[in-house]
């Protein structure tokens, strides 16, 4: 596919998320830059604590009290991280719409669930009840809801979790927004509902020509789904490329890493294949590459500098020393 | 909803009948009797009296009179006041406590509510300092405190307002007992819904609500006041009897005439009847409250059904 000849959507420019914590300031997301272009799917990937969900928080302006953001993102050319709440709120749902990792959770549980989903078209389409009932309805057929109808009076507790999930799908999609952020949205479901959950979600971005960053820690859905995939570690992004040199040329040591750590079946494995050690703590990062205590081919020079994020082949970036076969000079 | 209700008009029966046997009981137990502290009756006009009132039978006869008298809806003769009976003092007393106590009621929640709102949507700020510290103010004045520091300002030094009596629930008489009264429920009120309103504003279901882009006044009320609230109610429920079943300091430094003071003085006095009579009045609204409370409950939370 070729990127370039598409309409850029979101550029997100040495984002920086910080939070001020009593033990000092922790950095959650440290200078990350993409761009998104119009209709295209771009996969955030790390373990928990690599900084994924809070980059989706300050793109959406919904940072805990004590987050600091610096940089900028360009979403249509606005800059949407100097708004102000007034302004934010007419881009939310409207334009970026988020669906949350808990299903079970995100939906407020004392009102209908109809309820929830009008709100979203009377606020920001001027409908009226009847047009904003008609037109919820329509998008729980869209999301596969069974007797979406009678299910408009329902209340949350009334839904499974895979069902909760699509309505928060339904409820993101409800005014078509032109980018939507997956946090997780498979992660609190069982593995079939999660099939069904990543298929909706393909066929809806076709549907709808929606972008989509999709934050996840599972390869798999990343594969199913994006074109683009970001490989976040402690808030650093480690390698940046399209999803299919990502996946089957991957040359940062932690992508490896992660892939390798994948289970197969088709393998006769005895042990599942792991990445040593933990992530390290953010308030106390060591200089240099923060992977380099987990790293196998780590050498003196990763302790010294962080490697830079460096194109090393037309629309693939890593951040790493070691070069693609070998070390670089 | 409805098995639910007489359900508990079922359950309450037992539970009062628990509450009356044991106060009965344990009241008598308690050494003295109504007319031993008055000036030394003839041993034959005391036999006499202690005759009419059933005192020379033994206790479980007087239980089973007074239970007898209960279901005819009558609560005894009072010990004290001698011309009147229980059901007559209370139909007098109890309508001062209860208008006293609906308005402290209303004040209460109204105020309550609203500073515990205000800190808690400003947290650590100046607003929720000086709203807790007010509140944790109200909370530890005591009303004794707080009653005749009202009489010395709004009558003594600026004639403002009556400083006791009644007059038929005239407004300018009501104004001092519902500060008295609903001071320390206003704190109370504003703390709980400080701590709710904050957790409330925690939950993930606001964040998706912000992430729709309402407005911060529509995800109060409309998403977040709601579940902050239950609380707050379960607090109520106990909180409203004990309010409308007055407060012997109002009646002492106002004058009011409310079912306060009966409290205390059907205690001093071992008019056993009264104090079998507020018991019952106690016991009653407490049940009846409980089950408001539940049914609030069921109305607000859709999960909660009976």
């Amino acid at each position: 596919m070729n990127l370039s000849t598409k309409k850029t959507l979101l550029e997100v420019n040495n984002l920086k998320v910080n939070f001020r914590t009593p033990d000092g300031f922790v950095t959650a997301v440290n200078d990350l830059n993409f761009t998104l272009a119009q209709g295209e799917t771009l996969g955030i990937v790390g373990e928990s604590g690599s900084g994924k969900s809070q980059t989706a928080f300050a793109l959406m302006g919904l940072l805990a009290g004590n987050g600091v953001i610096e940089g900028e993102a360009r979403f249509n050319e606005q800059n949407i991280l100097t708004l102000n709440e007034k302004a934010m709120n007419r881009i939310r749902s409207k334009e970026i719409a988020m669906i949350f990792q808990d299903p079970m959770t995100s939906l407020n549980p004392y009102m209908k669930v109809g309820k929830q989903l009008m709100e979203v078209l009377i606020l920001h389409k001027g409908m009226s009840k009847a047009e904003a009932f008609e037109a919820s309805v329509k998008m729980l057929d869209a999301v596969k809801m069974p007797e979406a109808r009678k299910r408009m009076n329902m209340y949350p507790h009334e839904f499974s979790g895979g069902m909760r999930q699509r309505v928060m799908i339904a409820m993101a999609l409800l005014c078509q927004p032109k980018l939507l952020i997956a946090d997780e949205p498979t992660t609190a479901l069982d593995v079939t509902v999660q099939a069904q959950i990543l298929t909706l979600l393909n066929e809806l971005k076709d549907d709808f020509n929606t972008s989509i960053i999709m934050i996840t820690h599972d390869l798999g859905v990343v594969a199913g789904l994006c074109d683009k995939v970001l490989v976040m570690y402690a808030g650093q992004t480690m390698e940046y490329g399209s999803a299919e040199d990502v996946f089957y040329r991957p040359t940062h040591p932690y992508t490896q890493g992660l892939l390798k750590a994948i289970p197969r079946l088709d393998a006769d494995d005895e042990y599942l294949s792991t990445i040593p050690g933990n992530p390290p703590n953010l308030l106390h990062l060591p200089t240099g590459c923060p992977f380099q205590a987990r790293c196998e081919f780590a050498q003196d020079r990763c302790g010294e500098s962080m490697p830079s994020l460096q194109e090393f082949a037309p629309g693939q970036l890593r951040a790493c020393h070691k070069s693609v076969d070998g070390w670089v000079a | 909803m409805l098995t639910f209700i007489s359900k508990r008009i079922l359950e309450a029966i037992p539970t009062l009948l628990i509450l009356i046997t044991v106060s009965f009981f344990l009241m008598h137990s308690a050494p003295g009797s109504p007319f031993s502290s008055e000036r030394t009756l003839p041993p034959e006009v005391l036999a006499n009296i202690n005759a009419k009132y059933h005192l020379d039978e033994p206790v479980i006869n007087q239980y089973f009179y007074y239970l007898g008298g209960l279901l005819q809806g009558d609560l005894g003769p009072s010990f004290r006041y001698k011309d009147f009976t229980i059901n007559e003092l209370i139909a007098q007393s109890f309508p001062v406590s209860a208008e006293i106590g609906i308005w402290s009621f209303l004040v209460a929640m109204l105020i309550g509510v609203g500073c515990g709102v205000i800190a808690a949507l400003r947290q650590n700020s100046w607003w929720d300092y000086s709203v807790m510290g007010f509140a944790n103010l109200g909370i530890v004045l005591p009303n004794f405190v707080l009653a005749p520091l009202c009489i010395l300002f709004f009558s003594i030094y600026n004639h403002w307002l009556p400083p006791g009596g009644w007059n038929g629930g005239a407004w300018p008489y009501l104004v001092m007992p519902v500060i008295a009264m609903s001071t320390s429920y206003i704190a109370q009120i504003a703390r709980i819904t400080r701590g709710s309103m904050i957790e409330t504003m925690h939950s993930n279901f606001i964040r998706t609500a912000r992430a729709k882009g309402l407005p911060k006044y529509r995800i109060i009320f409309q998403h977040a006041l709601r579940p902050a609230m239950l609380p707050v109610i379960s607090y109520l429920g106990p909180a409203f009897v004990g309010i409308v079943t007055g407060s012997v300091i109002v009646d002492v430094y106002f004058g009011t005439g409310g079912i306060g003071q009966h409290f205390i003085n059907g205690a001093l006095n071992r008019d056993y009847s009264m104090v079998m009579g507020v018991t019952i009045l106690v016991g009653t609204l407490t049940i009846l409250f409980n089950a408001v409370v539940d049914i609030l409950y069921a109305v607000i939370d859709p999960k909660i059904r009976y």
